[in-house]
């Protein structure tokens, strides 16, 4: 890891210090409400398990089981959250075995994955539930010992008084039956054993063995397989279908049109296609083949759109009035006084989610009983908007998350476990319902478009006298009126457009930040261009004003921390030195309470481009696991590349022209960097998000590189798409 | 509907299925051997990807009628002690992020190593380009393919 010295301003320090715990006392009631734990069954399991709280168990030969409490998406929390509950806890990682806690937000809370929320939430709550169990262990052994807590200390899983020790699992009975301090001291960070270390996935073995682990291996008996249909197109809506033409295909048990709209609509039931055929067969194969015979007959309800349409109606709305969210000083003067105006304008389409495991969901569903397993990101919500639906109360639902085979902000919006859940109602069968990849590529849930305008205003002496950005969103804005360059620039104004659609949009990870932060960083490359400065240096003068005299009060980042990991890719990257062939962009954003810059080198050889390196420095505070950092860092950013060179979904007369990976460009392995090394900054602050905020800054890292490779700058995404008249070709 | 035999990590196994029934299924619904993933279903996206005779195939894209007496391998049987070089370098280079892909991309690896024990950086890629890995592990895939390459040479 690296150290670089980032003095914490006052600011920044009371929000530190009120959410450190190095060695503070903490108030404690979280766990009034635990109750016991059911005991469950893992490998080699030892005579008897003792409940400690609902986070751990330990087995009387020492065993350790840590509950993961969120859904498991490939963010790796099952690994890194019950890591911080044993760092706490004190024990060998080797002893502990990892089970996917069951929803119970009474116990856990929020459950939920999204928002790279996950570990900042669950960081104090994790700790003190390590801590708070080693506190019990602590106390049973002095007892027994009949020695003051305070002559004892612990080592892997062993309490020690001078020369004797016991194991956890010695002492774990009496320890379960003492009362939950209410008190309880946290380990101080150089006494981290665990936390900052390499650990590998949990799941890993299960992973590359083939073993059952995702919402599609679920299995249970009499469990019948279904299929759904969507209308072809946004706007329409079902009319009527044919049951005769497939009711007689082998292994067909059943075809019948389901409504999944509960009643209370909460936020994560965005769902274009209530109204649906279900088919439900035997076998995967036999219901496929069912719903490609299937004739059904449909109708508009709302106009059909098409991309053309969504295009003209962006830039429409960035001609047009819009409401203003941010404005410092007098914009309109400086820019009427202005020497010199550069103008460009960003564009981004919608994209699907595509996580590779195709939405899924199995259920079961009785008079009194619902059971509904799959991957799902927000099992809490599936299980009101269930209740709701099926006409249960929430405790006769029961939501068990698996492991997801992706999400992306895809499997926040949980219609697919309504639609299992309503299927098996109907029909009173188990069944699993299976999404083919063309019905999840075309059911919406998109990233929505985007079209955003940057305007510079500049003086006699080319120095920068006001910005104006003003964006439109197809639906919503693309904006974040108080992040940075806000509070650099004494004239300065946001505006947004939000632009109805009847293509339904949802968050896509790192929402809004995954558009506007190429946009803003593309356009500070090209201000920075033309006011003949060095880009990093340039992007240095702006936040050295935020931190000596900050413009406005409302600045949502920390104008040093920003220029910090800046100021650390520059230096590992050996900014400034010139390698023939090798064309570098650089950018850097701040998202999720992290930040990050990167800078990337492109080599040009004749017509090909290939992405040689990224340099990312990261500071998303204390660092839980390094392995799962780093991969975390490396996948947003290649993620982020593919997504602007190449993906795009399109529309005509409301129908998706993308439904498959054949039309559909995701990143291969040939177009992904050699090469992404990836420095953290160590400040010890609490940890902050690191599922997303690799992802948005890459794409300006990226266009700024091809622009010094090419001598063209690509405004609009993907950037790959020949239309651009600069087809590239990466790999 | 017929009756088909198919060889499937050493072991023949007896089937009923429509003569159109991709592999895929067959291993999935029938033979209740779920490692090997659905992905696209058109042969775009690799996470379905088998070893027929030791080539790696999508089995999503293979009908139970075109087998024959193929010898098929799934991630299940890629190694009888579960430590094919291949598996024990993706543990070590902790690759899998959300892990679906993963049995494709070590099948492909592992069909590429049978062929080409050492192959260079540019053979690789584009021995792995059918695969796709949504959560961006290239890196990663790359460097385990490496590490399982010299150990295998």
């Amino acid at each position: 890891m690296t150290v670089i010295k980032t003095r914490i301003n006052r600011r920044s320090f009371l929000k530190v210090s009120a959410a450190s715990g190095g060695g503070m006392l903490l108030g404690f009631s979280w766990l009034a409400s635990c109750d016991p734990k059911e005991q469950q069954d893992v490998k080699e399991p030892p005579k008897e398990w003792f409940d400690i709280n609902a986070f751990i168990k330990i087995g009387d030969n020492g065993d350790i089981t840590i509950f993961s409490p969120n859904p498991e998406i490939g963010q790796n929390v099952k690994t890194s959250m019950p890591l911080i509950v044993a760092e706490e806890l004190d024990v060998d990682w080797k002893d502990v075995t990892v089970q996917q806690a069951d929803l119970n937000t009474v116990k856990y809370k929020r459950q939920l994955a999204g928002g790279s929320q996950s570990i900042r939430q669950g960081w104090k709550s994790l700790r003190m539930a390590g801590a708070t169990a080693r506190k019990m262990l602590l106390e049973a052994a002095a007892k027994q010992w009949k020695v003051e807590v305070s002559q004892l200390s612990t080592d892997k899983g062993r309490i020690i008084y001078r020369d004797q020790s016991l194991s956890y699992g010695e002492i774990a009975a009496a320890a379960a039956q003492l009362e939950i301090p209410e008190e309880v001291a946290l380990k101080d960070r150089k006494d981290f054993k665990l936390i900052g270390t390499r650990v590998k996935n949990v799941d890993g073995s299960k992973i590359v063995h083939g073993e059952p682990l995702f919402g599609l291996d679920y299995q249970a008996e009499n469990m019948l397989i279904a299929m759904i249909v969507h209308p072809p197109a946004f706007g329409m809506k079902l009319r009527s279908f044919d049951h005769s033409s497939i009711k007689s295909m082998a292994g067909i048990r059943d075809v019948i049109q389901i409504n999944t709209a509960p009643e209370k609509v909460q936020w994560s039931d965005v769902n274009a296609f209530p109204d649906l055929i279900a088919i439900v067969g035997e076998t995967t194969w036999q219901v496929m083949k069912a719903k490609k015979a299937l004739t059904a007959t449909w109708e508009n309800m709302t106009p059909l759109e098409s991309s053309t349409e969504h295009d003209e109606k962006l830039t429409n709305a960035l001609a047009g009035k819009a409401n203003i969210m941010r404005k410092d000083g007098d914009p309109d003067k400086v820019f009427k006084n202005a020497s010199r105006i550069i103008e460009k304008t960003y564009s981004a389409p919608f994209l699907g989610h595509n996580p590779m495991e195709p939405m899924n969901f199995f259920a079961d569903v009785t008079a009194d009983k619902a059971i509904l397993v799959g991957p799902i990101q927000t099992p809490e919500f599936l299980r009101s908007s269930a209740a709701d639906l099926l006409g249960l109360s929430e405790d006769q639902v029961i939501v068990k998350m698996t492991r997801m085979g992706g999400g992306f902000g895809r499997r926040l919006y949980g219609h697919f476990g309504l639609e299992a859940a309503k299927i098996s109602q109907q029909l009173n069968q188990p069944i699993k319902l299976i999404y083919s990849r063309e019905d999840d590529m075309t059911q919406g849930t998109y990233r929505p478009a985007y079209k955003v305008t940057y305007k510079a205003a500049l003086g006699e002496n080319n120095e920068l006298l006001g910005m104006k950005v003003k964006g439109a969103g197809l639906p919503g804005s693309p904006l974040f009126p108080n992040r940075y360059p806000a509070g650099t620039i004494d004239h300065f104004m946001i505006e947004s457009v939000d632009v109805g659609t009847n293509i339904s949009t949802g968050a896509w990870r790192a929402p809004r930040s995954n558009f506007i932060a190429g946009a803003e960083q593309s356009f500070l490359d090209e201000l920075a261009e033309a006011m003949e400065k060095d880009p990093i240096d340039f992007r240095l003068e702006l936040f050295d004003r935020a931190i000596k005299n900050p413009v406005g009060k409302d600045n949502n980042y920390d104008a040093e921390r920003y220029a910090g990991v800046l100021k650390l890719v520059k230096e590992k990257s050996n900014w400034g030195t010139k390698t023939p062939g090798i064309h570098r962009g650089v950018s850097a954003y701040f998202c999720h309470n992290s930040y990050v810059a990167q800078v990337l080198d492109m080599e040009k050889t004749g017509d090909r481009l290939r992405i040689k390196k990224v340099w990312c420095a990261v500071d998303c505070g204390i660092v839980v696991n390094l392995e799962g950092a780093e991969n975390q860092i490396q996948g947003g950013i290649i993620d982020g590349i593919g997504h602007a060179m190449y993906s795009n979904i399109q529309f005509k007369d409301g129908k998706p022209l993308q439904e498959n990976f054949n039309s559909y460009r995701l990143i291969r392995h040939a177009e992904a960097p050699l090469e992404i090394e990836t420095f953290f900054v160590d400040n010890g602050i609490d940890p902050t998000g690191l599922g997303e905020p690799s992802l948005p800054p890459i794409v300006a890292a990226l266009s700024n590189a091809m622009y010094q490779a090419t001598g063209h700058r690509y405004y609009n995404q993907p950037f790959a798409l020949a239309e651009q008249g600069n087809s590239i070709k990466i790999g | 509907m017929a009756a088909y035999t198919i060889n499937v990590n050493g072991e023949d196994q007896k089937v009923e299925v429509d003569p159109d029934t991709p592999i895929l299924w067959v291993l999935r619904d029938h033979l209740q051997m779920i490692g090997t993933k659905f992905g696209c279903g058109i042969a775009q996206c690799g996470a379905c990807t088998i070893h027929a005779n030791g080539n790696a195939i999508r089995s999503c894209s293979l009908p139970i009628s075109a087998v024959g007496d193929m010898k098929l391998t799934t991630i299940e049987g890629l190694s009888k002690e579960k430590d094919h070089p291949i598996q024990e370098a993706w543990l070590a280079h902790d690759v899998p992020q959300c892990g679906y892909c993963q049995a494709g991309q070590m099948m492909s690896a592992a069909a590429l190593l049978n062929r080409n024990p050492s192959p260079t950086d540019e053979e690789i890629s584009s021995a792995m380009n059918g695969n796709i890995c949504r959560c961006g592990t290239y890196i990663r895939i790359h460097a385990a393919i490496k590490t399982a390459s010299q150990k295998l040479s």
